[in-house]
């Protein structure tokens, strides 16, 4: 089993978490952070294996809520809710096409923090919410978007560069060789 | 479509966050403090190199503009001193006071200074990470200042990074008195998502004397914050619940939007 895909997905998303605590520049100027979760498990929900993506929600959901106050594990289901059924129809879409991965990024983006936020009513907790969310959600969904071609195009140079390349067919084949001339 | 690896894979995933959520308060707390430390050599990373163009920067200065500014702080410097003379003669003068009157004595504040690491990811709550933790003897509700007023206070501890819950973040309830002639008392609660310079201060009287501009500072009810820290001052005021109750807006004096450096208050 080549371990490189999982490894640079799961690295991404511990940058990306790390990223956005770290990162203030998107909530001072937009009012919202951006969250790149959503947009990774599109992508592995269309180019990595049912292992992978298990990992990533498990992994990414215990990592955002580890740094953020969110009860641990709050955030893992709403990106199961993204990423599976996408896992599950994905032979039905044109995972190559930068506007197929635009829109299903945009609606991974405004899922997660719309599911979580429900389950964070649910658990009796009072998270910081009002018009104002509105905004947030949709700075969230349209980053989201945006940021999902950017991920899959990035990822796309890092396997070109660093991954396995594909061994290529020869056509000389020494079983088919035809052999001119007398012997 | 749907094998049994899928099922098998979803399963799992739920059981993990079913579990996780189910967990004790006491053992997710321990869990996340854990799992967070997972970041700390980024965060080491990052700072170092937030440090390295301001080293750089630091040693091309020219020599004229470090005289200069060494002119200034010894300047400043000696202003403080002044100050601190005054300041000292003055507590003299309350302890002798309070002693009179039989009053208790007042504990003077012990500060720390930290490091904000980083801020909350998500959205909806208000909370920062700062490099202190229990082996520099910080405590939950600890209350955590800035040079200008009232930040917040520790809401979780780990070993050498605390959580801080800020000003206007549900979790973090301040009671709150105004500088006016009826000594008007609220609480300060959750404010909106995208403004953090301002907050509400709820649960005043019906016949609160409030104008604009006047100081909000804690009250010292409520055990955590003591009295007297700033808080910010009075933008608006507005009767709710058809008169029986006041409202107002407070802007803060700290920037909770670009907070660095925090003092942690030591009681």
């Amino acid at each position: 089993m080549n371990l490189f895909k999982p490894a640079l997905i799961l690295s991404f998303a511990f940058l990306a978490v790390f990223g956005e605590a770290t990162l203030f520049a998107p909530r001072s100027l937009l009012g919202a952070q951006i969250d790149l979760l959503p947009a990774l498990m599109i992508y592995a929900a269309l180019n990595a294996d049912i292992v992978t993506l298990s990992l990533l929600a498990v992994f990414g959901g215990i990592w955002f809520d580890s740094l953020s106050a969110n009860p641990l594990g709050v955030t893992i289901l709403p990106l199961v809710v993204a990423g599976f059924p996408v896992y599950w129809q994905r032979d039905l879409i044109l995972r190559g096409l930068p506007f197929a991965q635009l829109v299903l990024g945009a609606a991974a983006s405004a899922l997660v923090p719309l599911l979580t936020v429900l389950l964070l009513l649910n658990s009796g907790k009072s998270p910081l919410i009002g018009w104002g969310s509105l905004w947030q959600w949709l700075v969230m969904t349209a980053g989201g978007a945006v940021a999902t071609p950017v991920i899959f195009a990035l990822f796309e140079w890092f396997s070109h560069t660093l991954g396995y390349q594909p061994r290529t067919e020869m056509s000389f084949r020494s079983d088919r060789e035809i052999h001119r001339g007398r012997k | 479509m749907f094998k049994q690896k899928n099922y098998l894979a979803l399963g799992a995933v739920v059981f993990v966050a079913v579990v996780l959520l189910s967990l004790p308060t006491r053992a997710t707390a321990r869990l996340k403090l854990a799992v967070g430390s997972w970041f700390l050599p980024l965060f080491g990373l990052a700072n170092a190199g937030q440090q390295l163009p301001a080293d750089l920067a630091d040693s091309v200065l020219p020599r004229r503009e470090l005289l200069h500014q060494i002119d200034s702080l010894r300047r400043e410097n000696q202003q403080l001193r002044e100050q601190q003379i005054q300041a000292v003669a003055i507590a003299r003068e309350n302890d002798q006071l309070r002693n009179l009157l039989g009053w208790q004595k007042q504990a003077p504040w012990k500060l720390k200074p930290a490091n904000v690491v980083m801020r909350d990811p998500a959205n909806w709550w208000r909370t920062i990470q700062i490099d202190l933790g229990s082996r520099d003897g910080i405590q939950t509700n600890q209350p955590v200042l800035t040079a200008e007023g009232l930040a917040g206070r520790i809401s979780s501890v780990g070993f050498v990074s605390s959580q801080v819950v800020l000003i206007g973040d549900p979790n973090c309830r301040v009671s709150a008195l105004v500088e006016n002639a009826t000594h008007d008392i609220g609480v300060l609660v959750a404010s909106g998502p995208l403004d953090t310079s301002l907050v509400e201060l709820s649960y005043l009287a019906s016949g609160a004397n409030l104008k604009p501009g006047q100081n909000v500072l804690t009250s010292g009810l409520g055990g955590i914050f003591p009295k007297g820290i700033p808080i910010g001052k009075i933008v608006d005021a507005q009767a709710i619940e058809y008169g029986l109750a006041t409202e107002a807006r407070v802007k803060l004096n700290a920037n909770l939007g670009a907070l660095e450096q925090v003092w942690v208050l030591f009681k």
